[in-house]
């Protein structure tokens, strides 16, 4: 019997968890005036994650669903990106969005349950997240289509959780990107979580990254905790999409050091002991650790950087708490670009119901 | 005997079931080690085991797939779809094999299933996961779709949803998971299929209603009687295949009729029963048929559900003008 193909998956990773280099830096990684502001962008999500949870847990917002842990996968990706590619996120890449002018108070307001939050202020061309599981690979397939057919050297970036790698969207969707070589990489946040559902229970597959090969295109896995294998990872694939090289699956091994969502409780189904563990390989100290080595970080820099965040969120916090109330009326106000006459009396019976509420 | 909600009547009756009947499992995601993520089957796989209690891979597709083919092999699934809005992408397995399996094979093959999932709003949950969509499964032949309003209710309903030869829908009111108790004696017996409940009888008006509006019609019911309206309450529990002869037998009773449901308005069930009274009971009505509804919108997110859900308030003014309609 001879063999008819073989197939690798490298995998990459640059500071390891102890800080320290594990082999030669990229460029941008050189420059410690592209590393600080990486480092200062986890650190605000973050901060962030946090007050959002004290948000939550004090009855002044709603469901929340955090990323603790896994920041340097959303903001790696944010940096990475041109300001006019396109983004369809899941709903934990907040560092991501962050990145590419999604305000933090946004959001806020989209967890608290208001439909306006999508509507976002700076950022026109992203897609809002995406909470039915895996359906916006598919959506990914079609915006990278378009911009193939614009011809405009752009490229699109779509973030899963592993979990949404089960689904038949994801395989339709990867499998039609290799067919049209399509601009586009796939970032996968291997969190080792599907709520309660661990890795090993959704798929036997050694990795997640090989599934590309079967789509016809390359897949690697890179240290998801490390943000400079991330930032590397998707810049080489955006490059690679821009010369018209197809899409690219990126598999960012990291955890959830987090609940599912506030309304979960994980110590249903982990310990406290694995998570102990887990702690050990998250993505911000070993930055800090490694920036305080180079001496370009200390604790002057650390104590203000962690005041600025603090009163960057606040101020977020504070415009996201005085958002006045959606009239009711407005649930019809995006329907249709027109409303159709048949719902207006639907719409003033809300109108006057807003009125008496006012 | 101790007083448990719905959603710990939903766990008793499966329980039960696969306690008895050893072909009986249940599968979806996170209901084995998380015991749901409304822990409707706590507990569950502890005592039957991981094989009958699955956790499966995150794909509701596959979830509704593969039971149809168990079924078609003589096992019993309870499938559960964690929230209504994920049901949709199962669609073309419920409209185009598990509804017509026994058609397509005249008999040969069939398949006695069960998808389970929360619906309706009013818990705050994010977007998509608050959705009504007993009408669109309504519209398929060849199934059934049931909604309980009370522990009582979906511990029979449930166990006769799993003994049923058929597919069943089976939509549990999330806003009634936990919003009152009951005594439910785990005693096996299944509540009757394809009939409407009258659970409070009345002179005035026929109430129609099903599933979590059933709370809201309720009250509206008391109050109205102390205004000296008496309101015949019907809860419809089965919506496919509808009981019309229950609700004509009292609109004949009663000349009068406001339906009430939590989805869109547009071809909402409401518009089933009102055709049928139409068709069927007209010359019986004193006053136009009344429907009280969700809105024609997309249900919105946390902060305008409570707007959209239609209120005991917005109830009993339909029911005052339809039973002061001369
Ligand atoms: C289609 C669909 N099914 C189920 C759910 C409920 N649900 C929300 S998040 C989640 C797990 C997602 O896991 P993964 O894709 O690994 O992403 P993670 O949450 O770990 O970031 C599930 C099952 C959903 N939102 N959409």
């Amino acid at each position: 019997m001879s063999t008819i193909a073989e197939f690798k998956i490298p995998y990459s990773q640059f500071l390891d968890h102890k800080g320290e280099v594990v082999q030669p830096l990229p460029e941008f990684a050189q420059d410690s005036k592209i590393l600080i502001p990486l480092y200062r962008a986890m650190v605000e999500k973050r901060t962030f994650d946090s007050k959002a949870i004290a948000l939550q847990r004090t009855g002044r917002m709603g469901t929340y669903a955090s990323s603790l842990g896994q920041e340097a996968v959303g903001v790696g990706i944010g940096a990475a990106m041109k300001a006019d590619d396109v983004l369809v996120p899941s709903y934990r890449e907040y560092g991501a969005q962050f990145w590419r002018g999604v305000k933090m108070r946004e959001v806020l307001l989209y967890w608290s349950g208001d439909e306006r939050s999508n509507n976002y202020e700076c950022q026109k061309t992203d897609l809002p997240i995406c909470v039915t599981i895996g359906a916006h690979a598919g959506h990914a397939v079609g915006v990278a289509y378009a911009l193939k057919l614009r011809n405009k050297n752009q490229a699109a970036v779509c973030t899963i959780g592993d979990g949404a790698t089960s689904k038949g969207d994801f395989y339709e969707a990867i499998n039609a990107a290799g067919v049209w070589k399509l601009p586009l990489v796939y970032v996968v946040s291997n969190n080792k979580f599907a709520i309660s559902i661990r890795y090993e229970q959704q798929t036997a597959a050694q990795t997640i990254a090989q599934k590309a090969i079967a789509a016809g295109f390359s897949g690697e896995q890179i240290d998801g905790n490390d943000v400079i294998a991330v930032r590397q990872a998707v810049d080489q694939a955006l490059q690679k999409a821009r010369r018209g090289d197809g899409p690219t699956l990126i598999e960012a091994m990291t955890y959830r050091l987090s609940d599912h969502t506030t309304a979960d409780d994980a110590s249903r189904y982990r310990t406290q002991e694995e998570l102990s563990q887990h702690w050990v390989f998250e993505p911000i100290s070993r930055l800090r650790k490694y920036l305080t080595e180079l001496k370009v970080w200390g604790k002057n820099e650390e104590d203000a950087l962690i005041k600025e965040c603090a009163a960057k969120v606040q101020r977020e916090v504070d415009e996201y708490l005085n958002t006045p109330p959606q009239d009711p009326s407005g649930m019809f106000d995006h329907l249709y670009e027109t409303l159709p006459s048949a719902f207006e009396d639907q719409r003033e019976e809300l109108r006057k119901k807003g009125r008496v509420h006012a | 005997m101790p007083e448990i909600n719905l959603v710990e009547a939903v766990n008793q009756a499966l329980a039960y079931e696969m306690e008895h009947d050893p072909s009986v499992m249940a599968l979806g995601e996170d209901i084995g080690v998380n015991g749901g993520v409304f822990r409707a089957t706590l507990g569950l796989r502890e005592r039957f085991g991981q094989d009958r209690v699955l956790d499966t891979p995150l794909s509701e597709v596959l979830i509704g797939a593969m039971s149809i083919g168990l079924s078609t092999m003589k096992i019993r699934p309870v499938a559960e779809i964690q929230f209504s809005g994920f049901l949709y992408s199962n669609l073309d397995n419920i409209i185009n094999h598990a509804s017509r399996m026994r058609n397509r094979t005249q008999g040969r093959l069939s398949c006695p299933m069960v998808i389970r999932s929360p619906s309706g709003g009013g818990i705050h949950a994010p977007e998509h996961h608050s959705e009504s969509p007993e009408a669109m499964f309504a519209h398929v032949p060849g199934i059934r779709v049931v909604i309980p309003s009370s522990p009582l209710r979906a511990y029979g309903l449930l166990l006769a949803a799993i003994r049923d030869p058929d597919p069943v829908i089976f939509l549990e009111p999330t806003r009634l998971y936990r919003l009152f108790k009951q005594e439910v004696p785990d005693n096996g017996k299944a509540e009757l299929l394809d009939v409407c409940l009258t659970i409070r009888e009345g002179t005035d008006v026929t109430l129609v209603s099903w599933g979590a509006m059933m709370n809201e019609v309720q009250i509206a019911a008391e109050t109205l009687s102390t205004e000296g309206i008496e309101a015949e309450v019907i809860d419809v529990a089965t919506i496919k295949p509808l009981d019309m002869e229950t609700i004509l037998k009292s609109v004949a009773k009663t000349g009068r009729c406001v339906i009430v449901h939590e989805a869109p308005r547009c071809a909402g069930f409401g518009a089933e029963i009102a055709a049928n009274l139409a068709e069927h009971g007209l010359l019986t009505l004193f006053a136009p048929v009344c429907r009280v509804t969700g809105y024609d919108a997309v249900m919105p997110l946390a902060k305008l559900e409570k707007s959209y859900i239609p209120s005991v308030e917005k109830i009993i003014k339909a029911v005052r003008k339809t039973v002061q309609f001369a």
